[in-house]
């Protein structure tokens, strides 16, 4: 099988030294700067739409009885947050081609 | 927020032109989906992860006419969230 390989902030701020010129460090101060940017928007409970990529949303999760599926206990899971992302169609379509 | 606020935030945050803080997000969202297109997953930590699911075909209904349809095998990228995005969007 064809080996699959992992893109990392490493891999984005070497493209943006390489295609914008930017120095090393720097390049990789800006990959940082974006993510915790968004992660900022993200924490403030707002969504996030970014043409051609996708939009991530921040859902609110209902309490729910749950189990663990260890023990077989019951167990209130409480109300809580997380974030969801929906691809783009321009992105789908990439990944299906 | 849309990718013109996240321009603008990147603006006021390094001071760079709009014009190389817009070349810097979309060269990272370019290679974002290039990798995801290739089937490769992205890690980002502190934020999250993307992986690139293969679904199978299945029988499937349309909801609005019950018609069965055939859903051919597809692609979809899932994001996980990262561990400490995830603990700081509850608190």
């Amino acid at each position: 099988m064809e080996k699959r390989s992992n893109l990392t902030r490493r891999d984005l701020s070497q493209a943006i030294n390489e295609q914008l010129g930017f120095p090393r460090n720097s390049a990789g101060e800006l990959v940082d700067e974006v993510f915790t940017c968004l992660k900022q928007t993200l924490l403030k409970k707002e969504k996030i739409k970014l043409v051609q990529f996708g939009i991530f949303t921040v859902r609110q999760k209902s309490a729910r009885v749950g189990r663990n599926p260890r023990t077989g206990e019951t167990m209130e899971i409480t109300k809580r947050c997380m974030v969801s992302f929906k691809a783009s169609k321009q992105l789908r379509a990439r990944i299906n081609k | 927020m849309n990718k013109s606020g996240l321009i603008e935030a990147i603006t006021n945050e390094t001071k760079l032109p709009q014009r190389e803080a817009c070349a810097v997000i979309n060269t990272i969202l370019d290679l974002m989906t290039d990798s995801l297109a290739k089937g490769d997953s992205i890690e980002l930590r502190g934020f999250g992860s993307f992986v690139v699911k293969e679904y199978k075909s299945y029988q499937g209904r349309n909801p609005k006419t019950g018609q069965k349809i055939k859903v051919k095998p597809k692609k979809l990228p899932f994001f996980k969230v990262g561990k400490d995005l995830k603990e700081r969007v509850n608190s």
